[in-house]
């Protein structure tokens, strides 16, 4: 199938673009397969070069013989290109309907991408789960890496090796496998140097309306437990859904099968929900009445915020029973595929310095998100301009981004990376030419050969242009748990993602600019008196005279 | 002295304001200025002081087991809940709190006992240091367009004007004079800044006495005067901020606003900020949903915005934009008052001086402004800020409204202010600690007889 058939008019001049905060701009506009560039006539500079996967979707307006594209992508951002010629412009938005809308993966920007840079380090190799055993290995013999699921035939979504305690084998979890939602048997996700103890994740109990259960499930997750004591189990719904899902096949943990364990259900929202919000959310934002009045029931009335509040919430719950309560902890909801993996990776946040250095933070989204097997494919194919219903769409990984944010706020001295590079995430997560956010599990990545055919996004992440970029001047590495304040006066609307087409950021980015350069001038000044106080205990030990005075 | 009825009670117990296990034990001392709470926890000495000034209303409720609660909330927003572990002991406290930070007189405010330690020279030199002629210096006055008239040197036109004030150069002394008869309180339009590049200027005023259908020549004649100040426009703005409603329901009074047809070019405009009632409700409902045990994001949202509070800021900073807008953009001249020409109109005015001159947003220049604007410009502070014991209907946070407003330009542009937060903070307490003598009394002669200088 060639792209060239979707393209009913590959290039028009005259096409007016309309951007927020800068001015407009005349000049040619062209239809690549994956790109929709606009040149200036200027200097035959490239304005605009949007990727069609970053399109969510487009409206046509008409003025007389002058017709409107007004294309509202993923990120939030909504441009205006005004093309003249009734025909044209009806091509144009057909064109860009179709290209946007490609089913097949494999025609996806990424396979087609050709990096200006120099791979140094190959991003696709970096955070492998062999690498991150070998951490858990100096600090615990606790644990082994299995390879039953090597070919994914045990769990199709999760990768290949797998944290397992030492004690259990490979039959017993494929038979623990049976019992788990989508084959997704406990594993582990987080190992608290502190105090030994772990943090699980699955997917839910199958025990059905028969009160099913599995000898080897219990085995497998109370070899996580100390003698005497015991666990927690989180379930992220509420306690009516956890009854409803067994006449689905579903279920809970319960108490009589697994007496050591404390169930404890934090709801969070699902993932239909989550779209609706955002949906909601950004329509609020992009409100142009500017009144005061109904703006605070608005944003309300989307739940947004109080999702934030909610996930930070369990997060925090999750890191207390690790961490104060000395106590290892099971998370699940139905799938374990998405709020799971946000209470999982946000409780990670909180407990480990190592998690927000910039390395760090790659290697929870890629364990906790990417290896973990949350279906980004399926849950980024849309945002929040799509004006179909969503099926399986939903903004589970940009809340995870957000309540990051409201955490990075609340300790801006305790991270390595600055807002930027969550932005950067989502994203990416959206529309990329970086193969990373690409396919829905390991397997998917596997079978699509994307390692092999495809840039990942660390790889040009961890140049040091961009880690420079993208690194935060206050950041003073500690080890600290680091505990978020969950009330709603501390959690902020994300201006940063949410404001950003509508307000110019320029005065802040001033503002940053002063304090960047502040901290630079003040370790400049450090150096020197460093140097000068070497200098003079030189000068002291060599000058007998200086000594005597 | 006479009022603290019990100087120490031992065993008291501050509960914190987030986790109520974590209290900590202490001595409660009173003191004839302040409160003070003394915790000594493995031999560090910790103490929390609270100015009696600064207290809005100290609750005592029922006993319970542990104790008696005493709840004191700050004017500053500080709460403070002690445990007292008897009732007497409780009952006594709160007594002399209540009648500790509800002076009768102004004699007992703390800026007449507060002896820093500073010399004579040093204090009356402090006195000096904000003088508000070098501003309108700094603007370029008195110049050709603008004068100083003595008109109020002795109070007698407006009282609860200054003494020194800035009017068209054509505006005569009966011009002024008669139009001062046709303000409420005769609050003639006076100047509040004058920019020199295009000679467009904010003055302000009250609302003119036209009930239905009166006119006073010389009102309409010093108008004409502040219009022909600025020789590059033709017209002037008059800005009204109350709500259109309010301002026709004060012409049954024999109040009211500027009819168009009878100044000539004029553009009159109402802004519709809401009074210092609204106001004062809206502030005390915020505080209730600041202090709400656990909220829910819902709760939280909802109380916010049924509150209003945010919504008056806006308008508070609309108004601002418009007047900025009109003399920078437009280069208009403008007049702007509410009722009295206190409230509404200091806030507008201030705001808009500080969008349209750097200086204002030095750390010098926003304490100029505050005593320009509202201090000498008579803004109510003893009664709004409630320094005596007084209406409780004439208590409203106007002051706070344009504070905050401050605030939210620095959120917007951080790099274009030359103090942080905490200047807008530490001004707030004191307008309402009277720790210093700026803000006592109701406006300038009131704040001379007091002699407020010695």
């Amino acid at each position: 199938m060639e792209f060239a058939e979707l393209i009913k008019t590959p290039r028009v001049d005259g096409v007016v673009l309309h951007r927020p905060f800068l001015p407009t701009v005349e000049g040619t506009l062209c239809l690549t397969g994956h790109h929709l560039i606009l040149s200036s006539r200027q200097d035959n500079t490239e304005e605009l070069w949007l990727l069609h996967s970053n399109i969510d979707s487009i409206e046509k307006r008409f003025v007389g013989s002058l017709g409107s594209i007004i294309v509202k992508c993923k990120d939030l951002r909504v441009i205006q290109l005004d093309i003249p010629g009734m025909e044209e412009c009806l091509n144009i938005s057909s064109s860009i309907e179709a290209l946007s809308t490609l089913d097949s993966v494999s025609l996806m920007y990424p396979f087609f991408y050709r990096p200006m840079f120099e791979v140094i380090e190959d991003g696709w190799n970096s955070f492998l789960p062999q690498d991150a055993f070998k951490d858990l290995e100096s600090m615990t013999d606790e644990w082994r890496l299995s390879e039953v699921n090597t070919d994914f035939s045990v769990c199709p979504s999760y990768p290949p090796l797998v944290a397992v305690p030492k004690d259990v084998d490979d039959d017993t979890l494929r038979k623990v496998s049976t019992f788990r939602h989508g084959g997704r048997f406990p594993v582990l996700s987080y190992y608290h140097k502190k105090n030994g103890m772990v943090m699980m994740r699955a997917g839910q109990p199958l025990t059905g309306t028969n009160g099913r259960r599995c000898k080897e499930d219990e085995k497998l997750i109370n070899a996580t437990l100390r003698p005497g004591k015991r666990g927690y189990i989180i379930d992220t719904r509420t306690v009516n859904v956890a009854q409803q899902a067994k006449a689905r096949g579903g279920g809970f943990e319960l108490e009589a099968n697994y007496p050591q364990w404390r169930r404890i259900h934090k709801a969070l929202e699902r993932s239909n929900v989550l779209q609706d919000s955002l949906i909601k959310l950004v329509e609020a934002c992009n409100d142009q009445n500017h009144s005061m009045d109904r703006w605070l029931s608005k944003l309300e009335a989307s739940s947004w915020q109080s999702n934030v509040k909610e996930i930070l919430t369990t997060a925090c719950l999750a890191a207390q029973c690790i961490d104060r309560e000395g106590a290892s902890v099971l998370v699940h909801g139905t799938e374990g595929t998405d709020s799971t993996l946000q209470v999982t990776s946000l409780a990670q946040i909180i407990l480990d310095p190592t998690c927000r250095t910039i390395r760090g933070f790659q290697g929870l989204v890629e364990r906790e998100w990417l290896q973990a097997g949350h279906p980004f494919q399926q849950r980024c194919s849309q945002s929040a301009f799509s004006n179909t219903k969503p099926r399986v769409e939903a903004p589970v990984f940009l809340l995870f981004l957000d309540c990051v944010w409201q955490i990075l706020r609340q300790f801006p001295c305790s991270f390595e990376f600055c807002e930027s590079f969550l932005v950067l995430l989502f994203e990416h997560a959206y529309a990329s030419q970086f193969g990373t956010f690409l396919g829905n599990s390991a397997a998917d990545r596997s079978k699509l050969s994307l390692p092999e055919k495809t840039v990942s996004l660390w790889s040009w992440v961890n140049r040091p242009q961009e880690l420079e970029r993208l690194s935060n001047p206050l950041y003073e590495a500690n080890s600290l748990v680091i505990w978020p304040s969950v009330a709603p006066q501390s959690l902020l609307l994300w201006e940063g993602v949410f404001l950003r087409w509508n307000r110019s950021s320029k005065c802040l980015d001033e503002a940053y600019e002063e304090m960047v350069h502040i901290i630079e001038y003040n370790k400049e000044l450090q150096n020197k008196v460093n140097s000068l106080r070497r200098q003079l205990a030189e000068l002291e030990t060599e000058d007998p005279l200086l000594q005597e005075s | 002295m006479e009022h603290i009825r019990l100087p120490k009670v031992e065993n008291v117990r501050l509960l914190d304001r987030v986790s109520p296990r974590r209290s900590r034990v202490g001595t409660l001392y009173l003191t004839a200025t302040h409160s003070i709470f003394v915790v000594n926890e493995a031999g560090v000495r910790n103490e929390t002081w609270v100015l009696h000034s600064l207290v809005f209303s100290a609750e005592k409720q029922a006993a319970t087991p542990s104790g008696c609660p005493l709840i004191i909330h700050c004017k500053n927003f500080q709460v403070l809940h002690f445990v007292i572990p008897r009732e007497r002991e409780c009952h006594d406290v709160h007594l002399s709190l209540q009648r500790l930070s509800q002076p009768e007189s102004y004699e007992e405010l703390y800026c007449f006992s507060y002896k820093p330690n500073v010399d004579e020279v040093e204090r009356r030199q402090e006195w000096d240091f904000l003088d508000l002629k070098t501003d309108y210096s700094r603007m370029g006055l008195p110049n050709s367009l603008w004068k100083l008239s003595p008109v109020n040197r002795h109070y007698k036109v407006s009282d609860t004007y200054p003494a020194d004030l800035f009017v068209p150069e054509s505006a005569t002394p009966p011009v002024i004079v008669g139009s001062s008869k046709f303000r409420s309180r005769g609050r003639f339009p006076a100047l509040s800044y004058y920019s020199k590049e295009n000679h467009a200027a904010i003055c302000r005023s009250s609302q003119p006495l036209s009930g239905f259908s009166a006119r006073c020549l010389e009102d309409e004649q010093m108008l004409e005067a502040i219009l022909r100040s600025n020789p590059c426009s033709d017209f002037m703005y008059v800005v009204d901020t109350r709500p259109k409603l309010n301002a026709i329901a004060n012409r049954a009074a024999g109040k009211g606003y500027e009819n168009e047809d009878n100044y000539s070019n004029i553009k009159f405009q109402f802004i519709g900020i809401e009074n210092i009632h609204v106001m004062r409700n809206s502030q005390q409902k915020m505080l209730e949903v600041c202090e709400l045990r656990s909220p829910s994001m819902s709760d939280f949202l909802e109380g916010l915005e049924s509150s209003g509070w945010l919504k008056h800021i806006k308008a508070v900073l609309d108004a601002g934009i418009f007047i900025a807008k009109a003399v920078a953009e437009e280069g208009i001249s403008v007049l702007v008052h509410c009722s009295d020409g206190w409230d509404r109109t200091a806030q507008v005015c201030s705001v808009a001086s500080v969008l349209l001159d750097p200086y204002y947003r030095t750390i010098r220049g926003i304490m100029v402004l505050i005593e320009k604007d509202w201090v000498s410009f008579g803004h109510k502070f003893s009664h709004r800020c409630n320094h005596l014991d007084g209406d409780p209907k004439e208590v409203s946070p106007v002051i706070d409204q344009f504070l905050e407003c401050v605030w939210q330009l620095m959120e917007q542009f951080p790099c274009a202010f030359e103090f942080s937060e905490r200047l807008l903070i530490t001004i707030h307490s004191h307008i309402y600690s009277c720790q210093y003598g700026n803000f006592i009394g109701n406006n300038q002669r009131e704040r001379i007889e007091l002699g407020y200088e010695k």
